[in-house]
């Protein structure tokens, strides 16, 4: 998909129409091992990209996601807070966070595309 | 020296395999400045003998409660402890194990935490409890804190039942970690404390203490409901965990953290530590909550196990996000209080708790019948408060040099206040025969003459 | 169950493809006994003590008797004791073996502290009973405090703080306390803290408000002097810092840092969790320390009891010794005192900043590290400092060259490995650990310090003897060569003769169960 893009802490973003769905990279989930616990902010909220959007934890680790776009949080994956290893089963798809109406979509441009973050990803290990 | 191992040959073969010529040189990143050649200035190693010698003359400066008519309370009290406790809690493998990170090879240890979580939630009534705070009072500051995360709020209202030693923790806390406060004065017994009143939008809990400091014991229910309408919670706080064989427990009534102070089961007195703080809460905050965790799981051959878990909330691994900067518990305070209560049983707490009682009771109305002497309390289970037509202190002093020691003067923990002055809060546990409550009687009558 | 572990591979006998291992009817593995939470003993009936029911008394409870079931269960007094002594069987300690955890100080606790902390004098002494009475037990409280100022060369000493966390919020809320005493508390919100220091270090500081700014090492395990000299500013309030610090090294530019850290006008907090590598040797007022808090259950033997209680007393410089919380204890004439309000503070010449606890603090650790450095005196103390630098020194050389040091020694009083020599092997630091409980140890400190990959810290102390050690060296070096074996399952599935398989920490954080429930089906020993 070309639509996605991807920050340098491990979060993407997928824009359709002027919402942005937002997650955590593959990379990230198995950096994080099995997921125990989710976070997830409450709707309505508005975030400025950069901000604390949600947390997620492992048994030995505990990460904040950040909103890679500015937003206003319209729907969040409830379905993680009772099956959190659904992050890890789908980061990409069904493990998304939440998903933002977006303020300002000239803030895209500045993430990395798929073949931008894997280049990152394989200067890490 | 007895407890060194190496002798002079190991340490030459040991620096020897290092490549260095003396032990000196393993210190040599010390800046010059701070090297000290010398020995300081204290003594010299002791035999055994000596150490023993020395320190039971110390000990033997002091009176000890068991060997005194007994009655002092507020916070820490004498029981009898079953002589199996101390010996178990004596093993080895208990007393010389660290924090149990390696589940693998300390199941004891986690399986008794989770015995006392158990324990400590059936006992206040909660759904969930931790694996024990260092003490009652600074389970209490803890206690406010995660109300104020709980809420997202930053005002705490403390009640004037709340011992004064608590709320001076909590007042630490407030001045620190930048909350505000509403500390109600002192409540007598039987007076009506009007803090529903002080409870607003902003309010981010209550701090109610039963029984009181003064010993009084007061529904919570109404708090409850009050606290719970402004969106605030009720924090209970239980000094004096025996009572709860009698009493109704926090959690019946409303309350949304219950802390307290273990000592009562298991422990002696330690001149006032360590003790073992008690945490317990609803399940829905329990993300929210200080301290270790322990919880159950299996193990890869699908036998049942228990490890320490939620971690992410410690400081360890979350550290300046964490919900507390704790590390430690109370262990060995903790395996002391749940072996005590297995001992005790249903049967046991609950007619311990009894005993207690009836022994409270019959001292007061023994003491109400001195001239100079009114118990205050209408309802309350081992303690309660004796106005003294004479400064309470001055009495407690001649009591002590006539062997008895009656209690705690309000004006020790409550400075300041002249119209606690006359006031003393005394205890009586199972301890207490009637002989003791003769020889009080007759000495608290023999000084209330002299100070009259 | 899936059968897989949190690192996602086997970790069951059957499902690793390890051999068969015969089972017992019982779960039972000869001295190695299962056994049911105390609640799945339940006897209605049986009761572990004797009381009559009392008599002759009216309640006065109002209205609040306790109605419900409690719910707990009724053993005897031999099933009780069975049931813990069962439950320790499953445990390791120092008593048995040696205990190598860095930063942990795992050393011999002596009994003569045991039986001493139990004297009547002192085990059944009340708080709050009237000072006359009391006069040995704060006579214990301030000859303990003349040691640990003397140790540590430093002026004051707090004692109540309970724990060494508890120890680090009162040195910096004493260091709050004189900044704002200075007019400089808006001012001074930053405090600054190694990118090695233990987790309390920042959560403590955070609870106080303060910013928390990570310092970056110099890449050989000390800090950054330069590092530190920029971030340090009119808003910085303190900096907290182990040493010896948690790589196990000393810092050589303490005295530079502790200069520039002054010159700045903020202090130095001193996390003395390594105390044990330097006392009687070395004195942190002379490193110019401001406060420093002592884990009396580490440098000075009070037992770890399974995670506490600790003690966390702290010793303050001049600067600092007026901010000392309440209560503490004072000397004339031969008779104690123990100021607990604040007009006998004043009155003193001391403006505390408040009360850290209820009480005194721990008198029962107290009397067990006052036994514990009587024992030693002011020579074997040194002693004590020497042998465990030297015991971890020899550690470091006999295993650097099959282990991957992290850096360079002379270490102090623990040798801090990295996984690079587990590299290719297909075993990772966790495996590597859990196949020492096999061989009958208990692993070293793992992952700490975070600034080293997949850290392995040990800590061997002074109170190992020299055979223990070479024995323990060469069981390491056994199993180092065997990550280059063939037998990977011997690290991926280990432990495989502990009381436990290795347990499923990801199923328990993500479904925690947290206490037994009555209705909960017994599923004890299989």
């Amino acid at each position: 998909m070309s639509d996605i893009r991807f920050t340098d802490q491990h979060e993407w973003v997928r824009v359709e129409g002027d919402v942005a769905t937002i997650g955590i990279s593959n990379y990230a989930q198995e950096q994080l091992g099995d997921v125990v616990f989710v976070e997830l902010p409450e709707t309505g909220k508005t975030l400025a990209a950069g901000d604390e959007a949600a947390v997620v934890e492992s048994v030995k680790a505990a990460s904040e996601v950040y909103a890679p776009v500015s937003g206003e949080v319209v729907e969040v994956n409830g379905a993680l807070e009772d099956e959190p290893g659904g992050v890890n089963e789908d980061a990409m798809g069904n493990g998304w966070f939440v998903k933002l109406k977006l303020s300002d979509t000239s803030e895209l441009d500045k993430l990395m595309d798929e073949a931008a973050y894997k280049e990152f990803c394989d200067g890490l290990d | 020296m007895r407890y060194l191992p190496l002798t002079d040959t190991d340490r030459q073969e040991m620096l020897g395999v290092i490549g260095a010529k003396s032990v000196d040189e393993l210190f040599r990143d010390v800046p010059e400045a701070a090297r000290r050649d010398g020995l300081v200035d204290l003594p010299k190693r002791q035999g055994e003998l000596e150490v023993e010698r020395a320190l039971s003359k110390m000990a033997a400066k002091n009176v000890a409660a068991g060997d005194v008519p007994f009655f002092v309370g507020a916070g820490a009290y004498r029981h009898h402890v079953p002589a199996s406790v101390d010996h178990l809690i004596q093993r080895s493998e208990f007393l010389t194990s660290y924090t149990p990170y390696q589940p693998e090879v300390t199941q004891g240890t986690l399986q008794y935490l989770f015995e006392f979580q158990t324990q400590v939630a059936m006992l206040t009534g909660m759904e969930v409890a931790n694996a024990s705070m260092y003490d009652g009072s600074t389970a209490c500051g803890e206690a406010v804190l995660m109300a104020n995360r709980v809420t997202k709020r930053k005002k705490a209202v403390l009640s004037g039942t709340l011992h004064p030693q608590y709320a001076g923790v909590v007042h630490n806390l407030a001045e620190f970690a930048d909350f505000a406060l509403e500390t109600m004065p002192p409540v007598m017994p039987g007076a009506a404390e009007d803090i529903i009143s002080r409870i607003t939008d902003e309010t981010s809990c209550v701090v109610v203490q039963t029984p009181g400091f003064f010993g009084e014991l007061a529904d919570l229910t109404p708090i409850a409901e009050a606290a719970h309408a402004k969106g605030a919670l009720l924090v209970a706080v239980v000094p004096e965990i025996v009572s709860l064989g009698l009493v109704t427990p926090p959690g019946d009534m409303g309350a949304d953290i219950v802390v307290g102070e273990g000592q009562s089961l298991g422990n002696g007195l330690n001149f006032g530590g360590p003790y073992v703080g008690l945490f317990a809460t609803k399940q829905k905050y329990l993300r929210q909550m200080p301290g270790r965790l322990c919880g159950e799981t299996l193990d890869s051959d699908g036998k049942r196990g228990f490890v320490l878990t939620l971690s992410t909330r410690e400081q360890h691994i979350r550290r300046e996000k964490a919900t507390s900067n704790i590390c430690t518990n109370s262990g060995l305070c903790c395996l002391a209080f749940t072996i005590h209560l297995s001992l005790l049983g249903e049967e046991g707490y609950t007619r311990l708790a009894r005993i207690n009682h009836a022994n409270a009771v019959k001292l007061a109305e023994k003491l109400d019948a001195i001239d100079g002497v009114d118990v205050l309390n209408e309802a309350f289970f081992n303690e309660f408060t004796l106005r003294l037509q004479a400064p309470a202190k001055k009495v407690v002093d001649a009591l002590a040099d006539k062997g008895v020691l009656g209690g705690v003067p309000a004006s020790r923990l409550i400075h300041g206040d002249p119209s606690v002055e006359k006031l003393l809060v005394v205890a009586s546990t199972e301890i207490n025969t009637d002989a003791d409550r003769d020889a009080y009687a007759q000495a608290l009558a023999e000084t209330m003459k002299e100070v009259l | 169950m899936s059968g897989m572990n949190k690192q996602g591979r086997p970790t069951s006998f059957a499902e690793s493809g390890a051999g068969a291992e015969r089972t017992t009817f019982t779960g039972n593995k000869g001295l190695e006994l299962e056994e049911p939470l105390i609640f799945e003993r339940d006897t209605p009936g049986a009761c572990g003590v004797d009381f009559d029911e009392p008599e002759g008394y009216q309640p006065k409870l109002g209205k609040l008797e306790r109605k419900d079931r409690i719910g707990l269960p009724g053993l005897s007094e031999p099933e009780v004791v069975r049931h813990f002594v069962r439950l320790s069987s499953k445990n390791y300690s120092i008593d048995a073996g040696l205990y190598p955890l860095g930063s942990c100080t795992m050393k011999h606790n002596p009994r003569i502290n045991e039986k001493m902390a139990r004297l009547p004098g002192f085990g059944d002494v009340h708080p709050l009973q009237p000072e006359q009475t009391v006069q040995g037990a704060m006579e214990l409280i301030d000859t303990l405090a003349h040691w640990l100022k003397t140790l540590t060369g430093l002026p004051a000493v707090a004692m109540s703080p309970k724990a060494g966390a508890h120890g680090e919020l009162c040195g910096m809320m004493a260091i709050r306390a004189a900044i704002e005493a200075k007019g400089e508390g808006e001012q001074r919100r930053r405090v600054l803290v190694p990118e090695s220091a233990h987790g309390t270090n920042p959560a403590t500081a955070a609870l106080l408000g303060y910013k928390v700014d990570t310092i970056n090492g110099d890449g050989n395990g000390r800090v950054d002097l330069e590092a530190l000299r920029e971030k340090l500013g009119p808003d910085v309030a303190a900096i907290m810092l182990t040493n010896p610090n948690t790589c196990g090294l000393f810092e050589r530019d303490i005295i530079e840092i502790a200069k520039a850290v002054h010159e700045a006008g903020a202090y130095f907090y001193c996390d003395g969790a390594n105390f044990n590598a330097i006392v009687g040797r070395v004195r942190p007022g002379d490193l110019g320390v401001d406060a420093m808090h002592i884990n009396l259950h580490k440098t000075f033997s009070t037992p770890h009891g399974g995670g506490g209680p600790g003690a966390g007393p702290v010793v303050f410089s001049e600067a600092l010794a007026p901010f000392v919380p309440l209560p503490y204890v004072v000397q004339k004439d031969g008779v104690y005192d123990l100021i607990e309000t604040e007009d006998e503070a004043k009155a003193d010449g001391t403006t505390p900043f408040g009360r850290m606890t209820a009480f005194h603090g721990q008198m029962g650790m107290f009397v067990r590290a006052l036994a514990y450095m009587m024992s030693h005196g002011s020579d074997g103390l040194r002693q004590v400092a020497e042998d465990s630098v030297l015991n971890a020194n020899y550690v470091l050389a006999s295993l650097k060259d099959v282990m991957s040091a992290s850096y360079e020694g002379p270490c102090m009083h623990e040798a801090l490995f990295d996984d690079r020599f587990l590299k290719g092997t297909g075993v990772e630091t966790l495996d590597f650990a859990k196949a020492m409980i096999d061989e009958g140890y208990h692993p070293m400190t793992m992952y700490f310090p975070l600034v080293v990959h997949g850290a392995l810290l040990i800590e061997p102390t002074e109170t190992e003897s020299k055979q223990g050690i070479d024995l323990f060296i060469a069981t390491l070096r056994d199993l180092v060569a065997a990550t280059g074996s063939n037998d990977k399952e011997r690290f991926t599935g280990a432990p495989h003769f502990a009381p436990r398989g290795r347990l499923d920490e990801t199923a328990a954080a993500r479904k925690p169960i947290l206490r037994w429930q009555p209705e909960m089906p017994a599923q004890a020993a299989d």
